[in-house]
Parts: structure tokens; sequence; C-alpha cells
């Protein structure tokens, strides 16, 4: 149960960080703050007064939130909203500069968000975290919201407008040149996805029901980079099934860590083993798939069926030949 | 009227004068040159012009309006497009969707609506796959809609370069050395091509160019430049004639 909402809300995620990297082509390392922020905003929103009172016990909550209680579904989309807010303020600084500047500065976005929940202790209670969320996160709305992430990046990537975003991948001169507002595409992407990433931040900690700064450090960036590059940069298709893989393995993996018997050697458990099998697989698929596992391929039903109907007629191909 | 005009245009970079005292007016239905040696601020001419330098001095009018200064993007969209010297071709799109990116800036669609295939969306995508089709047949370059634009051959690329900004429906065409690197044959293709897409779209256009029989067959007025001056402008036979020009490209006899 908890892995496959794991699994959904880091498909939301990829899929929405995929479109700023993988489509647009610009490098973001700062999705932990998006996160971060969607994450807490939820969490005061749920959170009752008395549980606040619970947790607050250094420093006492900002007034009115401690106050206020709000159901599952507005929280999270005001963790969403905050999470875009804080994308249009950061992105006017953010699309000044490109490339390694560009990963830089997200990057410091990212630390940024991390120390402010360390040290703000009347709104994140600091290093402390917040404590007892209600699991509210189920099956239902994670994957409802992966669905919708899925669907509003799909269909956006198939517009005009995404066709604007590759145009700007390739060449952001030409893109100029063609008329198109880049600044304003990438600050749609930018935003947009900073929405997804405060709505899945928000179900995370609902899952997890606890949350504190150090669950939101770059690490959390660097797996959904990994999660992207492997999937194929620009592959929606291909961020999906890396952020399947990826946590179930992550899970999966763990039998290795147990200790077994093979052929009468009894080996004891070798702690951290996974994270070497795990990094095993991700420099095969470096080497063998440069691109990653579905380079910009798409799903679609005509290629599925294109592909059924090559495996059905490739066992006869000198039957039709005369 | 000119449609574009340039008054006293100056651009240095640092101590580097790339461009002085530039007075070029194209009239409505102009087909105008921009030859000179290499180095000598042509291109800087073209960055100016399409918004991507703005310049240390001088204005540039658009219809005797002042567009000094205007971002690339809102340029296009007034009417001021172009090409580049080496090719800037989206190439991993297909050759469709690259005039796809064209049209994107005529269209009053909003993201919402193409994010949720609202009516006036799909209109607009309709009507700009159909018109993207056409201008492809226009162009020769239909059989290849749906390929990569960066693995189609040379000439080919060169010519979608040029249906792209077509596709931005401009009024005013400035083409950046388009016939570099295209045999004696593909140039006279190409001269055939101009004009026709130049009375087809009822464009005025400005190329830069070193092949000098390209210029010559084409262009009805020449501007001649030299380490960011003007040595020389009027009618072609006449340039040809021009000491000061013989001695930019040839040097002078001592």
């Amino acid at each position: 149960m908890r892995l496959l909402n794991n699994v959904a809300i880091f498909i939301t995620l990829a899929v929405a960080y995929n479109l700023v990297n993988g489509v647009c082509g610009q490098l973001h390392l700062g999705p932990n703050a998006f996160i971060t922020l969607g994450a807490y905003t939820a969490a005061l929103l749920t959170m009752t007064p008395a549980e606040k009172t619970l947790n607050f016990i250094i420093t006492p909550l900002y007034w009115p939130l401690g106050q206020i209680a709000l159901p599952f579904p507005l929280a999270l989309l005001a963790g969403g909203l905050v999470a875009a807010a804080f994308g249009l303020v950061t992105g006017f600084p953010v699309f000044r500069v490109r490339g390694d500047y560009l990963a830089i500065v997200t990057l410091g976005f990212g630390e940024v968000v991390r120390v402010l929940a360390n040290n703000f202790q009347g709104l994140t209670n600091g290093p402390l975290g917040l404590k007892g969320l209600y699991p509210y996160t189920n099956l239902w709305w994670s994957w409802g919201v992966a669905v919708v992430a899925v669907a509003v990046v799909v269909s956006l990537v198939n517009s005009s407008y995404g066709r604007a975003m590759q145009a700007i991948r390739e060449d952001e001169t030409a893109a100029k040149a063609s008329g198109i507002n880049t600044f304003r595409h990438l600050l749609l992407a930018y935003i947009l996805s900073a929405f997804f990433f405060g709505v899945g931040g928000g179900l995370l900690a609902h899952l997890i029901t606890t949350i504190s700064p150090s669950l939101f450090t770059f690490f959390l960036t660097f797996n959904l980079l990994i999660i992207i590059v492997v999937g194929g940069l620009g592959s929606t298709t291909g961020a999906v099934l890396a952020a399947a893989f990826f946590t179930l393995a992550g899970e999966w993996l763990r039998v290795v860590e147990e200790p077994a018997a093979i052929f009468g050697f009894t080996i004891p458990g070798i702690p951290g083993m996974r994270m070497v099998i795990l990094s095993l697989g991700l420099l095969l698929v470096i080497i063998f798939c440069r691109l990653g596992l579905l380079g910009r391929r798409e799903f679609t039903w005509e290629g599925l069926s294109r592909l059924l109907r090559r495996g059905w007629s490739a066992p006869a191909p000198g039957s039709g030949a005369k | 009227m000119a449609l574009l005009q340039t008054e006293h245009l100056d651009m240095r970079f640092g101590g580097l004068a790339a461009l002085s005292n530039l007075n070029l007016s194209v009239p409505e239905g102009g087909l105008y040159g921009l030859i000179g040696p290499n180095g000598a601020g042509k291109t800087t001419v073209f960055n100016l012009v399409s918004g991507f330098l703005k310049p240390t001095g001088g204005r540039i009018l658009w219809n005797g309006r002042d567009i000094t200064g205007e971002p690339p993007h809102r340029l296009t969209e007034l009417g001021i497009a172009r090409t580049f010297q080496n090719m800037r071709l989206f190439g991993e799109l297909s050759v469709l969707d690259n005039i796809l990116v064209g049209f994107h800036c005529r269209g009053r669609a909003t993201w919402g609506e193409a994010v949720l295939r609202l009516p006036r969306y799909r209109r607009e995508e309709r009507t700009c796959r159909s018109r993207g089709l056409a201008l492809l047949t226009e162009v020769g370059l239909a059989d290849a809609a749906d390929h990569p634009a960066g693995k189609l051959p040379y000439g080919h690329q060169r010519r979608l370069e040029i249906a792209r900004a077509l596709a931005t429906g401009p009024r005013f065409l400035l083409l950046d050395e388009p016939a570099a690197g295209l045999n004696p044959q593909e140039t006279q293709d190409l001269i055939f091509f101009i004009r026709g897409i130049k009375e087809r779209y009822d464009l005025s256009i400005l190329i830069i160019e070193h092949n000098l029989r390209l210029v010559m067959g084409l262009c009805r007025h020449l501007t001649v430049l030299d380490h960011g001056l003007t040595i020389a402008a009027g009618d072609p036979v006449d340039i040809q004639k021009n000491p000061a020009v013989i001695r930019a490209y040839l040097g002078s006899e001592q």
C-alpha cells in the first residue's frame, strides 16, 4: 500500500521535473525547495489546533495558523499554490541566466528553503519537524494526482506550447527569432512543475506523517534527476516508468541486505548493499543507453499496435515474398 | 515612407566599432543586398535589426515607428523574420514541427486552452497544420514532413529555415548568406525561389551574401560595408565599378 502510494507520488514529481529538465532543457536543481514548501503548507493546514500545540513546544506557531484546520484536498491545493507562488517569485531571477548558472541558482534556492525550514521555528518547528500528521494520503489521492499530473503534462507537451518549449531546448536563439517569448514559456513550465511539486510534497507529508527539514535535502532532487535521466530526458513515458521502477526496486532490493545462505555459506546482511546494486544498474543504463531507457520516445497506442503486429508477422517474413 | 530604416546606427563592442553610422532605408517591396568582406559588420546589422543586439547609438524605424531595443520575439510579431548564417534548426523536432513553431507566435489560444484542448486551440492547431503542410509543399519538403530536421540534406535544411521564417508571417525578411555552401545550380534555384516567395508573400527582403552572382542577379540596391563603415551604396552595376569597393575586396594597388 505504502509502496504504491510512493510510486504514484514519485511519478507526479518525476513527470513535473521532466517538464523543465527534459522538455525545456533547463537544468533545474531545486525541486526539493518546492516539495518542502508544499509539504509544510499542507501539513500546517491539516493539523488540528490541538496537535499543533503539542508539536510547537519551543516556539509557538504564528497566529492564525495555530487555529485553523482545513480538509485535506484544500490543504493539498494550498501546498501546490504556495509552491507555484514561490516559483513565480524565483522564476524572474532564475531565468535571467542559463546553463550551469541556472543550475547553481536553483540549487541555491533549494538550500535556502531547507535552511529557512530549519531556522524558522515559529512556522516549521525547526529541526524537530512536524509529527503526528493524519495519514490522509491513500491510493485514491496519490494516483488521482498522478493521473492528473501526467494528463496535464502530456497534453501541454503535445500542444503548440510544448512544441515551443522543445524549440527552446533545441536552439534558444532560433526560438526567439521564430517569435517565441522564451522567458514566458520557461516560466510557465517552471511554475506548473512547481505546482505539482507542491502537491506531491503535501501527499508525501501525509503518507509518512512526520516531516522535518532533513527529509528534503538535495538528495531528494538528485533521486528525481536520476529517475528522469534513466527514463530518458524529455520522455514522459520514461519518467513514469523509471519513477515506478526506482521506488519498487529500492524496496525489493532490501532482500540482498538480509542474512542469506548461498551454497552452504552463510552471508550476514550487508547494510547498504541495495544501494550498490542500484548504482551498478544505473551505470549499466548510462553505458548502454546514453539517452536513458526510452530516449525521447513516447508511448502511443499506434506504436503499441505496430509493435504487436511486427511481433506477430515476424516469424513469417518469407511467406509473403515471392 | 521606408518600411525599415536605420538612422546613424552605431554598435561598439568595447573599443571595437563593429558598425558606424549606418543609414539604410529599405522601401516596401525592396530587395536589398548587404555585402562586404569578412568582419565588415554585416551580421551585426542583422543582429541589431532583429533585436538580438541593442545598438550603442542611433535608431531603427519600422514604418516610421522607433523599434530600437525591442526584444527579438516582439520584432518577429511585428513582421521581421530572419535566418542565420550557420543554420539554426530545431534538429530533433520534425520538419513539420519546425514550421509549426514558426506559427506559434500568431496563435491566440492560451496555454490553458491548449492543455484542455478547447475549441479555439483545436481550430488554430488544425489551420496551422494544413498551412504548414501547404508551406512545405511549396518549398518542396512535403515528403520529409515527419523526418527529424537535423537529418535533412544541407540544401533542404537551408530551405526549411527560410520556410520557418515565412511561417511567422513576416513582411520583412532578413536572409543571412542563404547561398553559403550551395553549388552554382543550387544557387540558381535559390534565386528563383527567393523571387518566388517575394512575390507570393509580398515581402521586402534584405540579403547578406558573399556570392556576387546571387547578389547581382537578385538585388536592385546594394550597400557595401567595410570595417563597419558604409563605403558605397546604390545600383549593383555602379557598385561593381566603384573603386572603393574594388579596393575593399581586392586590396589597393600600391
